[in-house]
């Protein structure tokens, strides 16, 4: 199976000589589609840069990233805006919404971008509301609608094309911890259900409950790659990496499979 | 996609948009009230001059081309006569005086312009009723169409004329013999003279002048009009203490008239630069308030073609609504303005105005529109961090 996201040796400079500053230092990584990714890491770790490039938003230094078999570093900036609109889906840590727009209106934007919106179009975005809690919030203003009820719409709007791959950054940033939790929860399921590969930057470990796959970044590099689910589970529990490493040393040992299929986890770069 | 981005927001925020529009009716308005100034100001300066039926205007040598300080005798209308190409050549002659509302009206006396002309020669007016004046001596006048309509007489009715003689108020009774059309001399309204009777009417030192009458002005039809060149170089050889001009340099020569619509015109272009620095300090508030959201749009695909175009059309828009209801507003105002104020909207200075106006939402404009392009998509993820 061809992955939806391929990340091949990615670097990425900032500045030169000696002031060069290495924010992404050869990341590779591949998600499958149907995978629900959380990208972690203190700030500065490079995440968001990382993000960022995966978006097509910022270009790498060296290495390259395809999309659906596309390489991005082919295109050229028109081309990369267009391929946004058609292959990626974003929800970003605030603005998301263009406050003019109801929420159906919102959703209905990226099926207007890629080509114009038909009937079945209107229903899919409308079905998509419904099925984040927002049928009867179809008509409202982004301003009218609850930080986690915005944060739903975008969601909504960041799968209503059938993107790829779809990427979240911080989504539960201005949230509290119960609706955090379904809004994550309602994400992880859409994406699986849909076939998608999901991306999510967080800072909030808890979060990671219901990803499929942690990558810790730190410093530029991929640290730790958790792919266990008792091992993400203990991470989510006591957001520690250490905990989670022997959870996963201990699932090794009595789960082989685990092992067979994936290194449980990945200690790597520095 | 651009439209349907311009249109939702504007309608959304049209409290807002309204708002500014309204802005934009009132520079509007200020712009056409001076473009109406100006034509009105330089109608009342000009009327005159260029509703004559004339291809060549002829006045005193060495003035300036000063009307009210030129002076012309009749050997000098004949010797213009006398010029071969020249069809027609008359005489014309100003003063000031003001005409007696009749007893126990509260209004007071109007100031009128004295035109003394040679009655059947070129420099008559047409008539729009009435008979033209019967000679040269005759105890007739022709009357104004809006002096006839203020003053409320009308052809066979007797009016007063009073000018100062020598240190005396002289009062004289004429009969309205026709009315001509509306033509104002340097604002004030015409009253026609034959010009004997003028001769013993006007403002002077020593009353009941009897001697030649001195013009101020001859108009020359020419049997070719092409050759105005030719004709003109003619009259000036073959006439002594004359020069020759056309309209357009009369009026310009009289004195204020430059200087007036000089003013005016800075005026105009005044209204229409703050025009263009409101209009663009409105949008570029507007499009720093929108800095995320714009990076938003660019960030899921939309282009900075379609971001540019939505500004543009939202200016458009905004600046299109504030005009027309600023003209509304104007043309309004303008049925309720007295015919005294100098304000004339024409539709050549109105649709010039209204042209300029419109530029000046997308000149004001061009700087949001290059800050929207200019926002990275970069800035939707970059955001607080």
């Amino acid at each position: 199976m061809t992955a939806a996201l391929n990340v091949e040796q990615v670097t990425k400079i900032y500045g030169h000589g000696s002031a060069a500053l290495r924010a992404v230092d050869s990341v590779s990584l591949a998600i499958q589609p149907g995978e629900f990714v959380a990208l972690v890491g203190p700030s500065g770790s490079g995440k968001t840069t990382l993000l960022a490039m995966l978006a097509a938003l910022l270009t790498p230094s060296e290495g390259r990233i395809l999309i659906d078999g596309d390489d991005l570093s082919r295109m050229s900036e028109k081309e990369r805006t267009v391929f946004r609109g058609r292959k990626i889906g974003f929800t970003f840590q605030a603005n998301n919404l263009l406050p003019f727009l109801t929420a159906l209106e919102n959703v209905e934007l990226m099926l207007r971008l890629n080509g114009g919106l038909d009937a079945e179009g209107k229903l899919r975005a409308r079905a998509l509301l419904e099925r984040l809690g927002l049928g009867d919030r179809l008509n409202n203003l982004p301003s009218q609608l609850s930080g986690g009820q915005q944060q739903r719409v975008a969601i909504a709007r960041a799968l209503v094309h059938n993107p790829a791959v779809v990427l979240a950054d911080e989504p539960t940033a201005s949230l509290d911890t119960e609706r955090a939790f379904q809004v994550v929860e309602t994400f992880a399921s859409l994406i699986h259900e849909q076939g998608r590969a999901g991306i999510m930057v967080t800072h909030d470990l808890r979060m990671v409950k219901y990803v499929d796959r942690v990558i810790h970044m730190v410093d530029g590099v991929i640290r730790d790659e958790v792919r266990i689910p008792q091992a993400i589970e203990t991470l989510a529990k006591t957001s520690s990496f250490e905990a989670a490493r022997s959870e996963a040393e201990a699932q090794q040992v009595s789960i082989p499979t685990f092992a067979a299929r994936a290194p449980a986890l990945v200690a790597s770069g520095a | 996609m651009a439209f349907y981005l311009a249109i939702k927001e504007f309608w959304r925020a049209r409290g807002r948009f309204l708002l500014f529009s309204l802005v934009i009716a009132l520079i509007t308005m200020l712009v056409l009230l001076v473009a109406a100034l100006g034509t009105g100001l330089a109608d009342a300066n000009r009327q005159f001059i260029d509703k004559l039926d004339a291809d060549l205007l002829v006045v005193q040598e060495d003035n300036d081309l000063v009307l009210t300080t030129s002076r012309l005798d009749r050997q000098t209308l004949n010797g213009v006569r006398r010029i071969n190409g020249v069809e027609a050549a008359g005489l014309i002659a100003f003063s000031n005086g003001s005409v007696l509302l009749p007893a126990g009206s509260e209004a007071e006396d109007i100031d009128v312009s004295l035109v003394g002309i040679e009655p059947g020669q070129l420099g008559a007016p047409e008539l729009l009723a009435g008979q033209p004046l019967r000679d040269r001596y005759a105890d007739q006048v022709l009357l104004d169409e809006r002096l006839a309509a203020d003053l409320a007489v009308s052809i066979g009715d007797r009016i007063t004329l009073r000018t100062v003689q020598g240190a005396e108020q002289e009062s004289f009774e004429l009969t309205v013999s026709g009315i001509t059309e509306e033509r104002a001399y340097f604002f004030a309204p015409s009253v026609y003279l034959p010009l004997y009777t003028w001769e013993k009417v006007r403002p002077q030192a020593v009353g009941g002048g009897d001697g030649q009458p001195i013009g101020n002005l001859i108009v020359v039809t020419l049997t070719d009009p092409s050759q105005t060149e030719l004709i003109s170089a003619r009259v000036l050889e073959l006439v002594d203490g004359v020069e020759v001009a056309d309209k357009e340099t009369l009026v310009r020569a009289q004195p204020g008239y430059t200087a007036q619509q000089t003013t005016v015109e800075a005026q105009r272009g005044f209204a229409l630069v703050i025009g263009v620095l409101v209009v663009g300090g409105f949008f570029q508030i507007q499009t720093l308030q929108k800095l995320p959201q714009i990076g938003m749009l660019k960030a899921i695909g939309i282009a900075n073609r379609t971001v540019a175009l939505s500004t543009l059309a939202q200016i458009v828009i905004v600046t299109a609504v504030g005009v027309a209801l600023g003209t509304a507003v104007t043309l309004l105002m303008a049925l309720g303005i007295p015919p005294v104020v100098p304000l004339r909207f024409t539709p050549p200075n109105m649709l010039a105005a209204i042209a300029a106006l419109m530029l000046i939402g997308p000149i004001g404009g061009m700087v949001s529109v290059r800050l929207a392009v200019r926002i990275e998509p970069l800035s939707a993820i970059a955001q607080g961090k």
